[in-house]
């Protein structure tokens, strides 16, 4: 068996691990980041943009992204941090008209812009037609998703009204239609781990009049 | 109340709330994103500061030194948690490694330091300024080549390393048709959508954790053990949780520095774990080689059937209890199963949906597949020659239900079973090559005490407190259906509080066991209730019926809340269970079929459809059962397809630790999933006469579907998962 | 994340003078990619400057008859335009099966192409990574590497470009239009803008510091039936163990280009040529001199029999 008792850099440039005759060696020593100067202030700046109708003015580090603007500044805690790499899409939010991943943009490159999140979409009392089929057709499990997959869903619907083209997409030059395949594929941007995919395609699929 | 004898009629038989499809009452606070999880709390405590953790760069070894200067002095920064100043800590029952490391290293990515700051993009920048230097020791990481290592661990959780059963050795030695095969799956991670998070805030000595976690009590106490407080002075609140499966179950990281981030910047502190860093920092399913040796007679039946399985798992860990199933699922008067368990350096390994029967069945179904064909039989033919209805150990002890081959039968019929082509890689659709696979699922129920407190108020609403968890599973509607049922009452006169420690401590979120034991707590609850309601009206207790909000005797009549007029009635009490689950063998049964598709020039595998049949006793509200088997199908699907932490041998480290790196199935790999919940009542288990359901929907699952790529390709790939470089070089020859 | 100062650059002209006024600096656009990298601290940038709103969201005719996508152009609109469709149906295909549609509607065409490699090492701090910090070596090499470069790596790096669009774009010999820090302008083809790993696999592009990309423009369209497979473990939202994009004409003869393979889109004129001969023959030919790992050795054969497919595929 390889052992990591001694790391040396080969002539191939790599890590390997060398021959091991005791337990434990020191090695030269692993640091976990490089030393830099002190850091300065942070940067603030100020940005102004209009959430599900209200319009906000917010002064923000600079490093603030949209999702945590949303949900630190504002509390407008329904839309979530599941990866804040884009990995995930449970902070999928629409901004004029169109989703995006909230955790990868920044909320001072929004001045101006239109957001609308899960709270804009609908309340307990007022639901969303979406929010409304999410819950007779149990798209969902724990919730952490739902918000994202919700705007998604809402989103998705629009892009194929407006002929975006997917994946699944058999003729290019033909305006794509509502179909289970069509989707999945373009719903594939929002993970569910408890696995509610089946019910969510028949909730979309309810609120688009098709049979999933 | 104690459950010792079997169930007999009862309020909630009349199944006028329980057993209907009923939407989810959370439904519209999680679809419109007003559910509130543990990180988003921003009510409960003013001032809340942010932390951010500081994980370990090596697997195993110790810190050398560890700078803070730097992030000291960085903006914003209010205090710094680590193992040095952090004073005495203990480590809870249910946690392997330390949650604070240092000086000793024990995995990767443990946590070593906390930085809290006023905002959490200073806290992360800081963070970064934490130098740490580290010494490595040499770590094993690689069960392969540990497996010589392995030792026989001791029992836990009662099950025993090592089992046997007349003699296994001469009777498959003997075996005109055996087969011999070994198996491996790879370590899993839960990657529940929810990272692990915690609010924490101390008033004087008394702490409160916001928090999202499965198990309230056994945290409290894990928390006091580790904090060295007592467990009076620390109350969790964990009323929604994103996702668990398992990996919520204990304390972790979070929760422990939350706490101690928040006494050491003397304000509330909140603390999510980074999704890269959730990986290695919390527990996983670990990985197993499995050997499974199956004998039988010439026309079919099970004289012979062993199953050994090694795992890996830190110091003090436990091993992957992956041979449980076959003490139980198949006849056969000669068995063994064997458990080893090897040192590992890796991450903790721990309890993920359906621990044993997951990774168990994903072996053993493939066997049996596998020994099905030798014997020229049908995989459904076979399975069902060798049912049982008693415990094949200890023939005296039956299964207290037991329909295993109405599972089969009845999903066979519903999938097209008949139109499977025994001879692999004989169906093709265009480029598809088309395969079908079964295989049983399994998996015990499980009951724990719990408790629940019902209050009745002048309005006539019942409201229900208990610590039981909402991990997705729909603990909220359930127990609100089962104290509807009991109190006679439309469900919209529930309220369901769950998750806080304030509150009777219920069974918990884990094993499949929380629905019916949840439920059957809060049974319990409502029949003292019932019995305070009649005593306060009047009523004889024995003859009175509470139903459409009324109570009534014969010709007399009392609406509820008139009971409560002076006052609130509060009812408090617990299940508690007698010796039935040794009586009976209790366990739940389904069959999962798949039909797949694989590229036959590029190998890509593509499932195309689904179904489970499940029998698992009463079915308490079939739209969120259905759900929890379709997410666990989908799980299933992963563990077959795609799911894989990489080891990294020299390192010490899973490499793949986030979600673009560790694939899960998308909406695009899933098709459309069909569940069929036979019609069954098990008044061995509880008044409800329920099972669990939400991990036997995973337990097979995997192991159909590569039984489906066989039957598509005629390429049988024995380690999971199954993707197409392990079938490249077997498909058929390009054009 | 290091803090940053930040400003919206309105002309082209503002944001290359930004660039030279600052320090540390570097632009952001659809912020998909850099972003992500600035959270781990694997970029660290002083200054941002944000050329999203930068008037470079146009696809216009070329007087040649190809197409000139300005930088800021969104993945989803490339992928939807109708000249897009019709004429270059590859890159259309190409973008569709990258990232998400949430990714797709932020990223932007000239952030596609600088999108650098996702393997694991690179993205995890603690190990050595001679991309991320020269001369700490390569985890990767060793380690796990089923989804790394098999042609053109080095001893220093076998990392993959990610992109799926830059496979189309190098099939359809786009070529990459910038504006340096002095405002002087310049194409490059996309053949040459990806550098090779060698010792300096830091060194992704031929792009000078400050250089900023205005456009992508394509050649008139050359036809064919275009084809995008892209493999991978899962249906979707999942980088390529490997792609194939081909464009190929009625008499066979054709073009294909290769992602998952090396560190940039792979494309050899030789392998173009032997087009009519088929999936092995052009796969010899666009794969001498691989040298696989145990863990990706799988992608050779998988690269001839996805081709082989496609090439099916397109006959009809």
């Amino acid at each position: 068996m390889q052992t990591p008792a001694e790391f040396e850099l080969s002539r191939r440039g790599m890590l390997v691990g060398g021959a091991a005759s005791v337990a434990a060696v020191t090695i030269p020593p692993v640091t976990a980041a490089p030393t830099r100067p002190a850091t300065p202030p942070p940067a603030t700046a100020k940005v102004a943009f209009e959430v599900n109708g209200t319009a906000r003015e917010l002064e923000v580090d600079t490093r603030t992204s949209l999702l945590d603007a949303l949900r630190e500044q504002l509390h407008l805690t329904g839309t979530k941090k599941g990866c804040d790499h884009g990995q995930c899409g449970a902070c999928t939010v629409i901004v004029d008209g169109r989703r995006i991943n909230s955790c990868l943009t920044l909320a001072v490159m929004h001045e101006g812009d239109k957001i609308v999140t899960i709270e804009g979409l609908g309340t307990p009392d007022k639901m969303h037609p979406m929010q409304d089929a999410f819950v007779v057709h149990d798209g969902y499990q724990c919730g952490y998703c739902t918000p994202g997959q919700i705007c998604s869903a809402v989103a998705v619907l629009d892009e194929i009204k407006a002929g975006i083209p997917s994946h699944v997409t058999a003729d290019l030059n033909a305006a794509p239609k509502v179909t289970a395949t069509e989707l999945r594929e373009r719903m594939s941007g929002n993970i569910c781990r408890c696995g509610a995919y089946s019910n969510i395609i028949d909730a979309i699929s309810d609120v688009a009049g098709v049979k999933a | 109340m104690k459950f010792d004898t079997p169930a007999t009629t009862n309020p909630i038989d009349r199944l006028k709330v329980v057993g209907k499809p009923t939407n989810r009452i959370d439904g519209p606070l999680k679809t419109t994103g007003t559910a509130p999880y543990a990180y988003e709390r921003h009510d409960v405590a003013a001032n809340q500061a942010y932390g951010y953790v500081v994980g370990s760069a090596i697997a195993k070894g110790r810190i050398a030194s560890i700078n803070l200067d730097d992030a000291k002095a960085a903006p914003g920064v209010v205090a710094i948690v680590t193992a040095a100043d952090a004073g005495t800590l203990g480590k809870g029952n249910f946690n392997t490694a330390k949650l604070l490391g240092g000086p000793e290293i024990e995995h990767y990515h443990q946590a070593i330091a906390l930085v809290v700051a006023d905002s959490f993009e200073q806290a992360r920048a800081a963070a970064s300024l934490v130098r740490v230097e580290y010494v490595r020791a040499k770590g094993a990481y690689d069960l392969a080549a540990a497996m010589d290592t392995a030792t026989k661990p001791k029992a836990s959780f009662g099950v025993e390393a090592d089992t046997s059963v007349g003699d296994f050795a001469s009777a498959f030695a003997s075996a005109p048709v055996t087969i011999d095969a070994r198996y491996a799956t790879p370590d899993h991670t839960h990657a529940m959508m929810e990272p692990h998070a915690s609010i924490a805030a101390w008033q004087d000595d008394k702490l409160t954790l916001w928090t999202s976690n499965q198990m309230i009590a056994w945290s409290v106490g894990d928390m006091a053990k580790t904090l060295g407080i007592p467990k009076e002075n620390i109350r969790l609140d964990s009323p929604y949780i994103g996702g668990g499966f398992g990996g919520k179950l204990f304390i972790r990281a979070d929760a422990l520095l939350a706490a101690l981030g928040a006494k050491a910047a003397k304000r509330p502190v909140k603390v999510a774990l980074p999704r890269p860093f959730v990986t290695n920092n919390t527990t996983h399913r670990p990985a197993t080689i499995q050997r499974v040796r199956i004998g039988a007679t010439a026309d079919g039946k099970i004289t012979a059937i062993g199953h050994e399985s090694w795992s890996g798992d830190l110091p003090g860990g436990g091993p992957e209890t992956a041979v449980a199933q076959t003490r139980l699922l198949y006849a056969g008067a000669n068995r063994m199963t064997a458990m080893r368990l090897a040192v590992l350096d890796l991450p903790e390994g721990n309890a993920m949906r359906a621990p044993g029967e997951a990774p168990g069945l994903m072996a053993l179904e493939i066997a049996v597949d596998e020994m099905a064909e030798k014997l020229g039989m049908d995989p459904i033919a076979f399975r069902v020659l060798n049912d049982t209805q008693v415990d094949p150990e200890k023939p005296s002890r039956p299964f207290s239900q037991r329909r295993l081959n109405e599972c089969m039968q009845t999903g066979a019929d519903k999938f097209g079973w008949a139109r499977r082509n025994a001879k692999p890689g004989s169906a093709r659709d265009g480029r598809w090559l088309v395969g079908m696979g079964v295989a049983a699922a399994f998996r015990n129920n499980l009951n724990g005490p719990s408790a629940a407190r019902v209050r009745l108020d002048r309005s006539g609403i019942v409201t229900v407190e208990t610590d039981m968890t909402d991990i997705g599973t729909g603990t909220y509607t359930i127990i609100a259906q089962t104290a509807a049922e009991m109190m006679g009452l439309p469900l919209d006169r529930i309220v369901v509080k769950l998750g806080d420690s304030a509150f009777p401590v219920s069974a918990g979120s884990g094993g499949q066991w929380g629905a019916n034991s949840s439920t059957a707590g809060v049974y319990a609850a409502c029949v003292k209730l019932r019995e305070m309601v009649t005593e306060k009206l009047g009523f004889d207790a024995a003859t009175a019926i509470f139903a459409d909000g009324k109570v009534s005797v014969g010709r007399r009549s009392a609406a509820l809340e008139k009971a409560a007029d002076d006052s609130e009635l509060v009812a408090e009490d617990k299940m508690e269970y007698g010796d039935l689950a040794e009586k009976y063998q209790q366990s739940t049964f389904g069959a999962h079929f798949a039909e797949v598709g694989v590229d036959a020039m590029t190998g890509e595998i593509r499932v195309r459809r689904m179904l489970a049949v499940c029998a698992a006793g009463r079915i308490l509200n079939p739209k969120a059962a259905r759900s929890q088997v379709i997410g666990a199908m989908t799980m299933g699907a992963g563990s077959a397809l795609m799911e894989e932490l990489a080891v990294d041998k020299r390192f010490g480290f899973f490499v793949n630790h986030d979600l673009a790196g560790y694939e899960v199935p998308v909406h695009a790999d899933i098709p459309h999933q069909d569940v069929i919940f036979l019609d069954e009542t098990d008044p061995t288990t509880s008044p409800m006469k329920a099972k669990g359901v939400g991990e036997l929907g995973i337990c097979g699952v995997a192991a159909a579907i590569a039984n489906a790529v066989y039957n598509a390709t005629g390429v049988r790939v024995r380690n999971y998962p199954i993707t197409l470089d392990k079938l490249l070089d077997k498909l058929p020859d390009i054009a | 994340m290091k803090s940053f100062t930040y400003e919206r650059a309105d002309t082209v002209a503002a944001a290359t003078a930004a660039f030279a006024r600052a320090k540390d600096a570097r632009f952001i656009a659809g912020g998909t990619n850099l972003l992500d990298l600035m959270k781990l601290e694997i970029e660290t940038p002083a200054h941002l400057i944000d050329v999203s709103r930068l008037a470079l969201d146009r696809i216009d005719a070329t007087p040649e008859g190809g197409l000139r996508i300005g930088a800021m152009v969104r993945n989803t609109d490339l992928a939807s335009d109708t000249r897009v469709r019709r004429d270059y149906g590859l890159l259309s295909r190409a973008l569709v099966a990258g990232a998400s549609g949430q990714l797709r509607n932020k990223a932007t065409t000239a952030g596609n192409l600088l999108q650098r490699t996702r393997c694991p090492y690179f993205y995890d701090t603690n190990q050595p990574c001679n991309k991320r910090k020269p001369g700490t070596g390569c985890a990767a090499i060793g380690g796990f590497h089923r989804l790394h470069a098999v042609i053109g790596a080095s001893d220093a790096c076998i990392a993959t470009h990610p992109s799926d669009m830059a496979v189309a774009m190098r099939a359809l010999d786009a070529s990459v239009e910038t504006v340096d820090a002095a405002g002087k302008a310049r194409v490059i083809p996309i053949a040459d803008f990806y550098r090779a790993p060698g010792t300096t696999p830091h060194l992704e592009t031929v792009l000078a510091p400050g250089e900023l990309i205005t456009a992508v423009t394509l050649p008139k369209p050359v036809g064919g039936t275009h084809i995008y497979h892209k493999v991978r473990d899962r249906a979707s939202y999942a980088f390529a163990l490997i792609s194939v994009g081909v464009v190929v004409q009625k008499d066979g003869t054709g073009r294909v280009a290769l992602g998952g393979v090396g560190y940039k889109p792979w494309r050899v004129s030789a392998a173009d040529a032997e087009l009519p001969r088929g999936a092995k023959a052009v796969t010899a030919a666009l794969l001498d001199g691989a040298k696989p790992g145990h863990e990706n050795a799988y992608k050779l054969p998988l690269v001839e029999r996805t081709l082989a497919g496609v090439l099916a595929q397109a006959k009809g």
